[in-house]
């Protein structure tokens, strides 16, 4: 009898602490992973900034398959979380199906436009920070050619190459863009060995700045741009102290930002679309003590200056994702 | 046309490196089937060793010692895989599932709670990597017209694993062929019953087969994360360890064969890195995503029976019982 009503006490314990937790907010990681040094580590630490400003706590899950995306959407969502928000342009899909179902849960999805009134759409203009780092690689390069390693062949990937290509042909349009993409299955995100030989493969096509755009891909091609002792550019988030004064730069994303509003607005957010470019500091690129001995003020200055020029207007950078098309690369 | 361009120098490179994990993981495979155990835990196997040799190279500093980790790693999950299909006669192709499931899952778990670095290990310095040997002469030969570029660029200057590799293919032969315990492991995957009889077990040659299986996945697992790479990141075999059993198939479970298969997806991939000399060989585009897909479709046409059978060991997947 007492076994019993420790048991009955114990379940009323779970109920009440399941409906404890129905305002805390949910952020779902993309399957490149939780700590990927890039884009997911990014949304972890804006959430986890979030966290300890505030004193609360957000529920989170790594997805391990693709077939996770609506079973995790809706098992937050019927668990009261709010707002929802979810790492990565591939839940558009299973996004669009569940928005409508829970019309009072707010979502929020990074990088990809989902049209619904529950919705805020995050994106950034990377193209507008490629074509700045675009600029740096065509003033760091030599051999008069540099180069762009993309993860899995999609239009955002693809936007990422367009921009900075756009860049370097802005300081010298003879240098030469050589582009690759790793894969066409998300598996693309994590081959670092096929990184290491498309960067070779690039070397040995006279490349001498490498910009890799790849998540855990673009860890082999820092390490081999590292080994073979040419330059590199990081992606959206700082990734110069990898090799410090082998990483010219690295164009950074602020999806920490993304994640903290979501989080600070809470249940009552904004929805629609938002778009964080140069102009709101959603993108830039990464200056720091690891790669101060790589960029010459001359270098620092045209691309601030040219950073100006895009936040203001003056200066605009062909967004591929516009037309699907790409002036300054063919893929 | 111009189809030299095809053999640029660079890309029979690559090709070295691409083939070098594939040709262990075949030969692993060649030996775990050949015994009658279908492995589909190649992958995993790879997956586990080019973790714990990537973290035994970083803790310690040694990428020996490493080399040993990654092995003993690969072996673990060899037992583990002889247990369940030798021992208990359970599915093969079960076992095997369940090993990359496990491999992929734990890999990335253990790296998170030593390193804290999401699921990776820290970047090995050197000592902590395999690093590129250059061969006796490769500097001296190097003015020599055609070989001296061959033998420089092309044979000389990689790591030990990669020579290993192509040794053991040879040392592979000679096991099956010439040996009376090659002999026997071969018996062993056609009719299992007929060993027995003989008075031989069928359950230590399997065991023995598969163990040889892990020693050589778990090579092949160190060389992706201790020679090609400088670390191990999550789900690093990117499918290798599936090309492996085409490749497998695609020989019909013969270790020369082996070797002019994986050579040939070992291409297939580093050509396919190189979209520009494929153009200036054809002088038209061909699509990248098309020759990163032909590997599968080869196999899929050697399956279909248009080029020759292929016919799997007789006894392969099914688990010996003694009497019935």
């Amino acid at each position: 009898m007492t076994l019993l009503k420790k048991m009955l006490g114990a379940a009323a314990t779970v109920a009440a602490s399941a409906s404890f937790a129905v305002a805390e907010p949910a952020l779902i990681f993309d399957l490149g992973g939780k700590f990927d040094k890039s884009f997911n580590e990014l949304a972890f630490t804006g959430a986890q900034r979030w966290a300890d400003d505030t004193g609360n706590s957000f529920r989170e899950i790594e997805l391990q398959s693709e077939a996770q995306r609506e079973q995790a959407l809706r098992r937050f969502a019927e668990a009261g979380n709010n707002p929802i928000v979810m790492a990565g342009f591939a839940f558009a899909s299973a996004l669009g199906d569940v928005a409508a179902d829970y019309p009072d849960t707010k979502f929020t999805i990074i990088d990809m436009v989902v049209d619904a009134p529950n919705v805020r759409s995050v994106v950034f203009k990377e193209h507008e920070g490629s074509y700045l780092v675009g600029m740096m690689a065509a003033q760091a390069s030599k051999s008069g050619t540099v180069g762009f390693i993309g993860g899995m062949d999609i239009p955002l990937i693809r936007r990422f190459a367009c921009g900075y290509a756009q860049g370097v042909k802005a300081v010298n349009a003879d240098i030469k863009v050589v582009a690759n993409m790793t894969g066409t299955t998300p598996a693309a995100w994590n081959d670092p060995v096929k990184g290491s030989e498309l960067t070779k493969a690039q070397i040995s096509q006279g490349a001498d700045v490498i910009y890799a755009a790849a998540g855990g891909t673009g860890v082999g091609v820092l390490q081999t741009a590292a080994d073979e002792n040419i330059l590199s550019v990081g992606v959206d988030s700082n990734q110069n102290y990898m090799h410090p004064g082998k990483v010219l730069t690295s164009m950074t994303k602020k999806v920490d930002n993304a994640v903290y509003d979501a989080f600070s607005d809470g249940a009552d957010m904004e929805t629609g679309f938002r778009v964080m470019g140069l102009n709101n500091r959603g993108v830039g690129f990464a200056m720091d003590e690891h790669n101060a001995g790589l960029v010459s003020d001359a270098m620092a200055a045209s691309t601030y200056k040219a950073a100006y020029d895009i936040a203001t207007g003056a200066v605009s950078v062909h967004d591929y994702m516009s037309d699907d098309s790409c002036p300054n690369l063919s893929f | 046309m111009d189809l030299l361009n095809l053999f640029d120098l660079s890309v029979l490179d690559s090709t070295v490196r691409f083939t070098t994990p594939l040709l262990l993981a075949c030969l692993a495979g060649l030996f775990s089937e050949r015994a009658g155990i279908f492995d589909i835990g190649l992958e995993g196997k790879m997956l586990f060793a080019a973790f714990f040799s990537a973290a035994v190279a970083a803790l310690t500093g040694s990428v020996w010692l490493g080399l040993l980790a990654g092995i003993f790693a690969s072996l673990l999950l060899s037992a583990l895989h002889g247990i369940a299909s030798i021992t208990f006669r359970g599915n093969q192709l079960i076992s095997g599932v369940a090993i990359n499931f496990l491999a992929a899952g734990l890999t990335v778990l253990i790296a998170q709670d030593w390193f804290q670095q999401g699921g990776r290990t820290p970047s090995l310095l050197s000592g902590g990597r395999f690093e590129s040997l250059t061969l006796p002469f490769a500097t001296a030969l190097r003015e020599v017209p055609l070989f001296g570029p061959i033998y420089h660029d092309l044979i000389s200057g990689h790591s030990i694993l990669v020579y290993v590799a192509f040794a053991a293919v040879p040392v592979s032969w000679w096991i099956l062929y010439r040996t009376r315990f090659g002999l026997r492991l071969r018996a062993v995957g056609e009719n299992p019953a007929a060993v027995d009889t003989a008075g031989i077990s069928v359950t230590q040659l399997r065991f023995a087969a598969v163990a040889i299986c892990g020693l050589l996945c778990g090579l092949a697992g160190a060389y992706l994360a201790t020679g090609q790479q400088a670390g191990f990141v999550k789900d690093m075999t990117a499918g290798r360890g599936y090309i492996a059993l085409a490749a497998l198939i695609f020989a019909k479970w013969r270790p020369w064969h082996a070797l002019s298969a994986t050579i040939l997806f070992g291409y297939l991939q580093a050509i396919a890195l190189r979209p520009d000399l494929i153009e200036a060989a054809f002088h038209f585009k061909v699509q990248v995503q098309l020759l990163d897909a032909l590997p599968y479709i080869l196999t899929v046409v050697i399956l279909a029976g248009f080029v020759g059978k292929a016919i799997p060991p007789r006894a392969g997947g099914e688990p010996y019982v003694k009497e019935r």
